[in-house]
This record gives structure tokens, sequence and C-alpha cells, in this order.
């Protein structure tokens, strides 16, 4: 028998259909795996008893044939998803030994469907990073690594914790989250596919909240077609969630393969950076033939506001993180450091809980809410925000069916390496990636390629809103071309 | 726009007119909260109707609670004022424990109601127009307890997310009999209406009192905000307080700072809670969470249409329908329990048209006098509707008199009883037999003849005769008999 944590998704349902193997072998060679990589501090909970309770009852479903869509897969959950019974702390020292009563929406939908869980998964403090390198359990480590360097990598973030487990195949798939390229940017790094839906496609409900309005949840696996498989679990209307959206789940698998021969694909100007390395210039016109080659036609088009959209970004995400974030105070839950009054174990506990970055966002966030400032900042924000979805609206308007950009302007990058001394620096690795959650369009990362250092790239697909499927198509259209990249395993 | 003259206060130098404005806090009648499914029922064991989203835990997300919308709607179409079919919710963001997500869901920008306006009903007759800036639907913050422990305060977060109505008047009010009336009005509309109990001893209505004073006709004054009142009796007492206040500053040459103080009932006097430059910096923003209110005309129109009868309706056709008085109309409908109660005086009357101003009169004079006398309410009255609609029937068709209803209304009230089987029964019937009456009126005559015969010159005299023979009769002859036996016997 192969390895069965080599296999895709697809592979592994077909596997346990076929009765080759059970859920709980499945979930076992898992949790080894896991056991084996903990170098990589992917996980930050392992749950491995919940894990064969869940194999030995997705595995008496099949028995029965009774298999929900994702019977006995296990999954990695990041950190910011409510697990009911199981600690649950956005990776901040503010929520402690925080474990909820609760399951959020878009696990539960995942356990209805028979996946089961392997633990949780680090991430960026509160989703605040582009590295991983904020969580308070420390950063993960990118199971790729240059030619001939032992050097560990960023695997990205903030879902770099289920970016990695993916790619270094600890979890046949995970849950992550995208603020601002939070899915696209690690999947991007650890060539593994990534897609942040429409926003109000899944349900917010039960996910640590970053910022509202930009927030959306999204699987990261190893092939889109197995991305489509998640996705199709993960999505659909909650009336807990307001701004989650009743539109029927479509079956996203059925996408895959569907030609794409006629499609009209945006190859936006302002995404040609200046000092752009050239492979990642290479990889974009190499990924635009590709779809010509399958009968797609290019079009070059203007996204004027793009400019704009990282500074913007950096103004709307922190305003909402400021709010939302009040309610990690000590009183409730979580952690608290006392003082002589409530004033001050407020500040006690928030300047012990909250690490540098989250400080950071809170403060720049208060200070563009305040008296005063709000018009310059948040309003006008918001005004460049509603400028950028016009510009993607006037594309989408004159017939193009996608956008193909790079997912990132640069591959993985060692731990420590950037954002030292200027936050800028690593803010900019999401240059790409912000228009889309600006715009609540959706967008999929799909690995590429490699540099020069043997290093994956990955490319994004943007499409039209709830226009999911398009992406699929266009996404095993790259994969295909490109092929399947795993990293040698080091760990 | 004060259709009345109003009160100046007298100072050193001269007369001081009063200018105030009024945040009215009231909690929505509803079974859950503004935002969540918890229960809103007051006096539940601390932290039993707290749902995860009142306790703000991670990743919880509010959702309208479309009853809460329906009430505001109500209440604003109740307050004669614009309906905004398209408002936002927004987050006041400051930190303190009663506030578990660090911020208050309410709406800044865009309320759900707009501008509208109350008319007050002042002493002697008077009435006033207050305006009304706007009406916004907000969260209740949860109940801090200081005092149970020494060094610790306890939260109850069962109030935590209750819809509150706070309902902003125009700085229309200019004294505190005005202050009171409006808050009174509103009360009184608020329960008609059934959004808001009005129960302000639960805290279900709480005012907030914007006081400046100016010299008549001049510029408005710098203004001070008096916090949470939850008495009309307080509004009052603080407004009178806080009046003087200011003006004993400006005469003595100081200055008012802009600040918000509070009122103390036990020594009647505000005191300063902080001042403008302590005032929180809320950062208000929309909410991201939820969704602009976007509401149908048709939406509105529906609850227009089933709204009920409001005070000032009520008042104009009692007055057009019954002939009562616009005074007695007013007592009538200021509480909605009493206004119930006289209509259903009038549903059993049988004779609305000749008996309703009468039944009217004695639910005012007879009912309510006695009900205040023994410091009851209508609530608590021992005589039905039924029970006064039969008293009033029985005057009404002439089978007792007024004298007798009376004492027929004392039995009712002492010991209950149909009124009309206790006529009976205790033989208090008027005697409407002519021949028994002229009977007694002819041994009347016949017995006094000295002042038969001053009745002629003396007309006035022949009440005499009337209570002599309403006397001998018990008190049970029709006097209306009486009069007419005795003028034409005696040739008046």
């Amino acid at each position: 028998m192969t390895d069965l944590t080599s296999l895709t998704l697809a592979e592994a349902r077909k596997g346990l259909a076929d009765k080759t193997f059970t859920s709980l072998e499945l979930t076992d060679a898992h949790l080894s795996a896991i056991e084996a990589a903990r170098v990589l501090n992917a996980f930050v909970m392992e749950t491995p008893d919940q894990a064969r309770a869940m194999a030995r009852e997705a595995d008496a479903k099949i028995a029965k044939g009774d298999a929900g869509p994702l019977a006995g897969i296990p999954l990695g959950i990041k950190d910011l998803f409510a697990t009911k019974g199981v600690r649950t702390t956005a990776c901040s020292k503010i929520l402690g030994n925080f474990v909820p009563t609760y399951e959020s929406t878009i696990t539960s939908q995942l356990w209805r469907d028979g996946a089961v869980m392997l633990g949780k998964l680090n991430n960026d403090e509160f989703a605040m990073g582009s590295a991983n390198e904020t969580s308070c359990f420390g950063p993960v480590g990118n199971p790729w690594r240059r030619e001939g360097s032992n050097t560990t990598l960023v695997p990205g973030g903030s879902s770099g914790g289920s970016a990695s487990a993916v790619a270094a195949l600890l979890c046949m798939g995970a849950t992550a989250t995208d603020t601002g390229g939070s899915i696209r940017q690690p999947a991007a790094f650890t060539a593994t596919v990534g897609i942040k839906p429409t926003y109000g496609r899944c349900s917010r409900w039960g996910i640590v909240a970053f910022a509202s309005s930009l927030d959306q949840a999204g699987p990261i696996a190893r092939s889109v077609r197995d991305s489509a498989m998640l996705l199709r679990s993960m999505a659909g209307h909650d009336p807990k969630d307001t701004t989650s959206v009743d539109i029927a789940v479509p079956d996203y698998e059925a996408a895959i393969g569907k030609s794409v021969k006629g499609m009209k694909i945006g190859i936006p100007r302002e995404y040609r950076l200046d000092g752009m390395p050239a492979e990642i210039e290479k990889l974009w016109s190499q990924g635009a033939e590709w779809l010509k080659a399958a009968g797609a036609e290019l079009v070059e088009i203007s996204l004027p506001h793009t400019k704009y959209a990282l500074p913007a970004y950096y103004i709307v995400a922190p305003a909402e993180a400021s709010s939302n974030l009040a309610r990690y105070d000590g009183v409730r839950y979580g952690l608290r450091e006392q003082g002589k009054n409530i004033i001050e174990l407020y500040e006690n506990t928030r300047a012990e809980g909250f690490g540098a970055e989250v400080r950071r966002r809170v403060m720049i966030g208060t200070y563009v809410l305040s008296a005063g400032y709000y018009d310059a900042y948040y309003l006008r924000a918001q005004k460049v925000r509603t400028l950028i979805k016009k510009d993607f609206e006037d594309c989408f308007a004159r017939g193009v069916d996608a956008i193909l950009t790079p997912a990132t302007p640069s591959a993985a990058f060692g731990i420590g390496e950037k954002g030292g001394a200027d936050p800028v620096e690593m803010y900019l690795n999401d240059i790409f990636t912000v228009t889309v959650n600006m715009a609540g369009l959706p967008g999929i990362a799909v690995p590429s390629g490699k540099d020069a250092q043997g290093l994956p790239l990955g490319l994004q697909l943007i499409g039209r809103p709830f226009e999911e499927e398009t992406l699929f198509s266009l996404g095993e259209v790259i994969e295909q071309a490109a092929g399947r990249f795993t990293p040698a395993r080091w760990w | 726009m004060s259709t009345a003259t109003h009160k100046l206060l007298k100072g050193a130098t001269g007369d001081w007119e009063v200018v105030i404005g009024m945040e009215i806090h009231a909690q929505v009648t509803s079974n859950s909260k503004l935002f969540s499914g918890a229960s809103t029922a007051f006096g539940g064991e601390p932290n039993t109707q707290v749902s995860l989203v009142d306790a703000a835990m991670p990743g919880m997300l509010p959702v309208i609670n479309e009853e809460c919308v329906r009430q505001a709607v109500r209440t604003g179409l109740g307050l004669n004022a614009k309906i905004n079919l398209r408002s936002v919710f927004d987050r006041k963001n400051y930190f303190y424990p009663d506030l578990p997500q660090g911020y208050q869901i309410s709406q800044y920008k865009s309320p759900i109601v707009g501008e509208g306006e109350v008319i007050v009903e002042l002493e002697g007759g008077r009435t006033a127009t207050i305006g009304i800036e706007r009406l916004h639907l907000e969260q209740d913050p949860a109940k801090m307890l200081h005092d149970k422990l020494p060094s610790q305060s306890l939260i109850d977060l069962n109030r935590c997310g209750v819809a509150l109505m706070e309902i902003v008047s125009k700085p229309d009010i200019r004294d505190a009999e005005q202050a009171k009336a409006y808050v009174t009005k509103l009360r009184s509309i608020l329960r008609y209406l059934g959004t808001c109990d009005g129960d302000m001893e639960k805290g279900s209505l709480r005012a907030d009192v914007n006081v400046s004073v100016r010299k008549p006709g001049g510029p408005l004054g710098t203004r001070c905000e008096i916090k949470n009142l939850n008495s009309i009796t307080f509004i009052g007492q603080a407004i009178e307080y806080e009046a003087r206040r200011q003006i004993e500053i400006i005469e003595d040459g100081g200055r008012i700072d802009q600040e918000t103080r509070l009122y103390d009932p036990n020594k009647g006097e505000t005191r300063s809670l902080r001042s403008k430059e302590e005032a929180h910096d809320y950062r208000y923003f929309p909410d991201p969470d939820l969704l602009p209110l976007e509401l149908s005309q048709s939406f509105v129109d529906e609850l227009k249409a089933k709204l009920p009868e409001l005070p000032d309706q009520k008042k104009a056709r009692f007055v057009a329908d019954f002939g009562l008085s616009a005074y007695d109309a007013s007592v009538l409908v200021a509480e909605r329990e009493s206004a119930v109660f006289y209509e259903t005086v009038l549903d059993r009357l049988a004779n609305r048209a000749r008996d309703g101003k009468m039944a009217a009169n004695w639910v005012i004079n007879e009912l309510f006098g006695r009900l205040n006398k023994e410091g009851r309410d209508i609530t608590g009255s021992p005589v039905t509707p039924e029970q006064l609609s039969g008293i009033v029937d029985l005057i009404g068709e002439g089978t007792i008199s007024g004298k007798i209803a009376k004492d027929l209304f004392e039995i009712v009230w002492q010991e209950g009883g149909d009124p009309r089987a206790l006529v009976e029964s205790r033989g208090m019937k008027q005697v409407t037999d002519l021949s028994a009456i002229e009977k007694v009126v002819d041994d009347i005559i016949a017995a006094n003849p000295d002042k038969a015969a001053q009745v002629k010159d003396k007309p006035q005299s022949l009440g005499w005769f009337v209570g002599q023979v309403m006397k001998s009769s018990g008190g049970k002859a029709n006097p209306q008999a009486v009069n007419e036996l005795l003028k034409s016997k005696l040739g008046v």
C-alpha cells in the first residue's frame, strides 16, 4: 500500500469507498505524520482521540452505505475556527485556554459531511500577518527549502499552519481564512491550492473575527479538485451570519475539466510592478499561455485604482480589527492580568495578551476611527474601496470572465527575514491579493512553477461574484499544465 | 414652537428662559433581544438570559430581531415621525464591563426614525408641541452591581443586548412642567402602542436631560446633560435645580462648562460626572457585521394600518362623539388603562349617545375620585366597567336618581353585585308612578298652606317643596316628575 498521506482527497475518497483502507487507517497515518513533523509547528493542538473516534464513526457510516461527501477524510482546522470542546485561541495569548461551547458553522458542516478533525492549526495571531510569525505558539516552518539550503522558510500567513500541514502531507485539506490574502499567499508559498470564495459564500459564524467586511473562509488543499470538494461542504447560507448570502451551493467538482474555450481572461496592466522578479513575470506569461492554449482569450485590462488598495486595506482592516478585538478585555474569558482598577485590568491584560503586530494594528485602527481623523482615513478608504470594486465591475461588464495575476510578488522567504524594521515590507506580500478582499470577489491561488532556487510560485485567478466554478475550471487547466509539486521531506 | 406661555425664572439680572432637550431611552417590548434570541424577561436570576452573542464570545455575530424593528417603526408612526426606509447600525466603541463586545451597536448617522412631533397637555388646558429629532435602535448594556462585594463589582448580562429606542427631542422644551408633560405623554403613547411598558422603576424608561439657560430670545447657552433620570418627579426637580445653578453661575460672572452631570435625589442637586474634555471618543463606524436595514414602504404601511388609536385621536373622538370637554377627554385618555376602562363602559351602555357623557363624569368624578382617595389605580378598581355601565344605564333610563346612584355605587364598591339586581332587591327604584307621587305632593301642599301661598311670590322656595317630597319618598320619586307636578299644583 502506498503511503496513505500522499493521496489526494479525491483519491482517498475512492479508496475509502472501495474499502481499500479504512478512515481509521487513513487517520492514523496522518496522526503519525503529524507527530513526526512537530518541528514544522503546523499544529498547535492535536486531537488524536477525537480524530480516531470520528474516523470510526465514518467507517461505520461508509460500511452502512451512508457516507457523506467527505466521510472519513482527515482535515486540519485553523485555530481561528471555534471547535466545541477543543481549545480555540486564534494563536493569541489573550484567549489563553479558551474552550468554546460551540462549533463554527463551517466546521460543523464539515463534520456533518463526515470529515475527521486531526487538530488545530497554527496561524498568525488573530490572522494578522503574512508569514505566520506572529503566532503566540511560535512560527511555522515551510516544508519547502531553497535548493541546497537548510534555512527554514516561512509558509506565508496568516493560514501558515494550514498551508504547511497540507503541503507536508499532515492532513488532506485544511480550513483557512483570508482577509487580505491569508489563504492564497500561503498556498502560493507551499505549492498548495487555496481559494478565497466570494464574500458571503461561507458563514463567518464561529470564526474569530479579524476584519468583518473582509474576512472569508475557504479551503487549502493539494489539488484544485480537492479544494472544490472542500468548498462545497464549507459554503452555504447561514441565518446566523447576516452577511452570508442565500444562493444555492453548486457542485463545484463538476466544474473541474469543463472547457474554458472562449473564456475571456483579463491581464491587468497595473499588476506589472516595477522591480518585480523576472521569474514572476515569466510565470505569469506562462500561465496566460496555458490558458490561451486551452482556448481562452487573453485581454489586457486596466484596474486603475490598484495602487491604492494596500494603503486603503491597512486602514479598513485595522479599523474593524480594533473594534472586533475590544471584547478581549480580561473580564469574561481568556487571559486576565489584574490591576488596581478596571482601566488597569484592561491595560495589563491587553498589553500582556496581544503580540506586537496585533497591538500595532489595534492602535492604527483606533487612530483612523478617532474624531477628526475618521473622514480623512476611514471614510476615504471606504471610497477607495468602492472605486476598486468598480474597477473590477467595469472589466466584468466588458465580458471578462476571470483575471489572471501572480499570487505573490516573491517566493517564500526565511523566518525573520522580512518586516523586522519596516512592517510595510511584510504588508507588500499581499499586494496582489488585497484588492480581491476589498472587492469581495473570489480568488484562487494555484501552484504554477518554481523559482530558480526551487521554491514554488503560484498564480491567482480572480472571478466574478459567486462564480467560483469558473475559477475551478481555469485553475485546473493551470494545474494540468504546471503539474503538481511536492516538497522533499527534511523533517 | 411652543404654543404655550412657559415659566421664566427670575434672576438678579431679570428673567431667564430654560432650554431643554431630552433623550429618552425606552426598552422595547419584545420577547428576545435586539441581536440575539435570549429572553428579555425582567427579574430573572442573574446571567441566566444570556446568549453567546450577548456575552461577546469569539466569532459570534449579531442578527437583527425583526420584532424590535417593527416596534421602532410603530413608535415612529405613533410620534408622527418620518420612517427612514434605509437605516444603518453603527458601533459605538468604548470599554466598560457592562459592554461585553467593547462596543454598543447603535444607529448614528442614519437612524430608523427621523423627525416627528408630540403635543403635550399642560395645566389650564394649554398645550405645547415638542419636536422629535430622531429615534434610533440600540443595545442596552448589562447591569453592574457594585455593592454586593467589598472590592469587586458583579455583572449581570441579562439586560445586555435588550433593545432600546433612544428618542431624541428637539430643544423645544422650556420649563420643568413641559418636560414632565413631555415624558408623561411619550410614555402614554408608548404604552398605547405596546412598544415599551414605560415602567421607570424597573428602568424600562430613562431620561437624559440637556439643560441650558438664556435671556428670553437670546442666543442659546452652554448646556449640561443630566444622565439617567428614572422618575418624572426627579426630571422636574433636576431641571429646576440645574437651571438655578446655571443662572447663579452666570449672574456671578462665571461661565457654564459643558459637562455631564448626575442628579442626586436625596440631596436634590446635580453634580458633575465628567467634563467635555473627559468625554469618550466613541469612534463610531458602520457595523460590518450587519447590512444596512432596508424596509419596504408596504412594510411600513401595513404597520401603520394596524396601529391602535392613540391618545390624541381618542381624545378628539370622545369630544366629537360624546360631547366631553377637552379636559375630561384628556383625563380619560392620559393612561391607556383608563381609556380602556371608559371605552368598556361605553361598549356596555344601552344608549351610548345619550349617556356617554354621563358615563365619563362617573368615571372621572366618582370612580377616579374614589380610587385616588384610596391610593389605588384603575387596574385595581373594585367596580368593573360592566357594573359602572349598569349604574349609568339605570340613571339614564330614569330607574334611579343621581343621588340614589351614588348610594348604589357605594354598595357596588363595598359589596359588589349587579346594579340592576341590587336596585330591585333593595327597593331603590325611582317612583315614576304619577298618581303615587301626586298623593305625596298633595299631602305636603295641604300640610303647608302658608308656604304654598308664598311660592307665587318667591318661586325659589319651590325647591323646599321638592326636597320635602323627595324626603318623604325616600329619594325614590322621579325629581323631574315631582318638579312638574309641584309647578302645576302651585301655579308657578
